[in-house]
């Protein structure tokens, strides 16, 4: 049924990980030794006992934005540098418990983006490699020009690796207890928080919205279902159905958040933004922060020295 | 048009975060000065809400389907202050949790999708909402160009971001993202109308009235037209660049340009050849913009006139 909700293939990685996974949109269930909790299909924290896991969320933050920054700072061309730097995103991964299998799979979802970057193989001067005619024009790709595209795609790929260890071992709460220690702006963290308490209570609502429009219209998925007929008229008629869909949510959450104000009036809110104290990083911590550092500043010196 | 990590150079990564904690910082500031204690959980909701939003597809064609983006309505229906922080909390959980858009990217994604798109949504909106003088039909008619220049306006400055990085060469990055993004723009155009029909008929004093003239509104309205200026001509001038090649193998080495001579990047730029063709396009894309607001203010004023004889 659900899967019916979403034939298109439009925003990742929503819609994907709904395919991927309908059931889990129906909700609640029981884990032992674990409060009920919603698991929410949207939600990408995996809950697993590793080293990984229990790391202090500020220090995976930061490593994981360094491993990022020493990725796009390695120089093209330091193919043994991004070797060891995908070494070091594989044992996060393998000690993180979430499997290799796993990342490697999310991190799939971000790769239709490379072919913005297809058009280096064939602009790129060096030796031709394959020369052939697309229209009206001769296309040469050069082994340059492959490696450079190699070199963008390889860059992409091990960032959103980090970035999804990040996500998938950290719950939401420690990432937010991170962006404060590194200073971001008080309000906006709040604003993070207000709007993650909120997602799943207005995603549900966008799949009640969903799931009553296709209950009133049907869907004929493929044209041999109904031949000769689309559902849902024109496609101007589609779209202004779908934006109705939208002021129906954006009304349904105005008025939730003035329901919210009260409640927060209620409990004593004054205007300003607090969050609690937060407390020291441990020292174990500390110390794999520093060693972590280290490690990507090494690599970082080894690529520019080698190769830069 | 999320850009991930990777497609960036750094440098190029990190002036967008510049830019973008500039622009953000300020409207923080003015956020927390102008507006009530009532628009903090407005605003998270809201933006909880905007990303709901992006799930309500409807199939375009051939298994495609169009969705929307939200800094538009966002705009509309806050202001442009508000929506900034909104249209940030959206992206920023999107590239932190769901790897959509990168983290080292995310200044340039900010820059797009949430200063870019809400200074031009206001910029538009404003403009057009105060020329139909608060007619019904101006409100879906500022929403809808509100919504395709946001959308087509923000595309142009993540090719021209990937083309100074040197990942793809402005004359295909320019075209093709424009391109895709002006019929993204449409969809994004249409459902936007819809919501504000939506709103129109159940709350009409959310979007009925023209905007009133948000503090410091002014500022955005000229930030959005100079954004929309300053991408109309540098686009086509990238793009029309001859050498688009070199251009782009110079701006690969951007780190390098701090040891190589200055003098030898700049014979390449201004070429008496080049620059010919480059005024050209630079003419060309102010020429067109001042056509197309040359017919929008002459059809408000022209409506505007015949409406008392009427």
């Amino acid at each position: 049924m659900l899967s019916l909700i979403f034939a298109g293939a439009g925003s990742p990685p929503l819609e994907s990980l709904l395919r991927a996974n309908p059931r889990a949109l129906l909700g609640a269930v029981v884990r032992p030794g674990r409060p009920l909790v919603h698991i929410h299909f949207l939600d990408p924290y995996r809950p697993l006992a590793s080293p990984v896991h229990d790391l202090d969320g500020r220090v995976k933050f930061i490593l994981a934005v360094a491993f990022i920054l020493t990725v796009s700072l390695t120089p093209f061309g330091a193919w043994p540098v991004y070797l060891l730097l995908w070494s070091i995103a594989l044992s996060a991964e393998i000690l993180s418990g979430l499997g290799v299998g796993y990342v490697l799979r999310r991190a799939a979802l971000a790769l239709p983006f490379v072919l913005a970057a297809i058009p280096l193989a064939f602009t790129t001067p060096g030796t031709p490699w394959l020369e052939f005619p697309l229209g009206p024009w001769q296309l040469t790709l050069t082994l340059d020009g492959l490696l450079r595209f190699a070199n963008v795609a390889v860059k992409s790929w091990l960032s959103v690796q980090a970035a999804i260890v990040l996500a998938s071992s950290t719950e939401f709460r420690d990432l937010l207890l991170a962006m404060r220690a590194v200073r971001i702006p008080r309000l906006l963290v709040a604003m993070f928080g207000l709007m993650w308490r909120y997602l799943f209570v207005l995603v549900d609502e966008a799949v009640r919205l969903m799931r009553a429009r296709s209950a009133r219209s049907g869907i004929a998925r493929r044209p041999a279902d109904a031949p000769g007929r689309r559902p849902g008229g024109s496609l101007a008629w589609r779209a202004k159905v779908a934006g109705g869909m939208a002021g129906n949510l954006f009304l349904r959450a105005v008025d939730r958040s003035d329901r919210i104000y009260v409640a927060m009036l209620s409990r004593g809110y004054d205007g300003e933004v607090r969050s609690f104290a937060t407390q020291p990083v441990p020292p174990g911590a500390r110390v794999t922060l520093w060693i972590g550092l280290a490690l990507l500043g090494l690599l970082w010196l080894g690529g520019i020295l080698v190769w830069g | 048009m999320h850009i991930p990590d990777g497609f960036l150079s750094t440098l190029v990564a990190i002036i967008f975060w510049v830019s973008s904690i500039v622009g953000l910082a300020y409207a923080l500031r003015r956020t927390g000065k102008d507006l009530g204690e009532r628009q903090v959980p407005l605003m998270g909701v809201l933006a909880a809400a905007i990303f709901a939003g992006q799930m309500l597809n409807f199939s375009v064609t051939g298994g495609t389907s169009g969705h929307l983006l939200g800094a538009a309505l966002a705009t509309i229906l806050v202001g442009p202050w508000p929506a900034v922080v909104v249209m940030t909390t959206v992206v920023s959980v999107q590239a932190l949790v769901f790897q959509d858009g990168g983290l080292l990217a995310l200044g340039a994604n900010l820059f797009n999708m949430a200063i870019i798109g809400v200074a031009v949504s206001y910029f538009v909106y404003a403009s057009l909402r105060r020329m139909t003088r608060g007619a019904s039909w101006g409100l879906f008619a500022s929403g809808f160009a509100a919504a395709w220049s946001s959308i087509f306006i923000a595309s142009l400055a993540a090719a021209l971001q990937l083309a100074l990085s040197g990942t793809t060469p402005a004359n295909l990055a320019v075209p093709a993202m424009g391109g895709i993004h002006a019929l993204i723009g449409v969809g994004e155009g249409l459902i936007t109308v819809g919501a504000l029909a939506f709103l129109y008929a159940t709350r009409r004093e959310m979007v009925g009235a023209a905007p009133a003239a948000a503090k410091g509104g002014r500022g955005v309205w000229a930030l959005g037209l100079g954004i929309a200026l300053l991408l109309s001509v540098l686009s086509p001038l990238a793009s029309a660049h001859p050498d688009g090649l070199e251009w782009v193998a110079e701006q690969e080495g951007f780190l390098e340009a701090a040891r190589t001579p200055l003098f030898n990047l700049i014979p390449d730029y201004v070429l008496p050849g080049v620059s010919n063709e480059a005024l050209a396009t630079i003419l060309a894309g102010i020429l067109g913009t001042l056509i197309v607001f040359g017919v929008v203010v002459a059809v408000a004023y022209l409506r505007r006139s015949g409406k008392p004889a009427a």
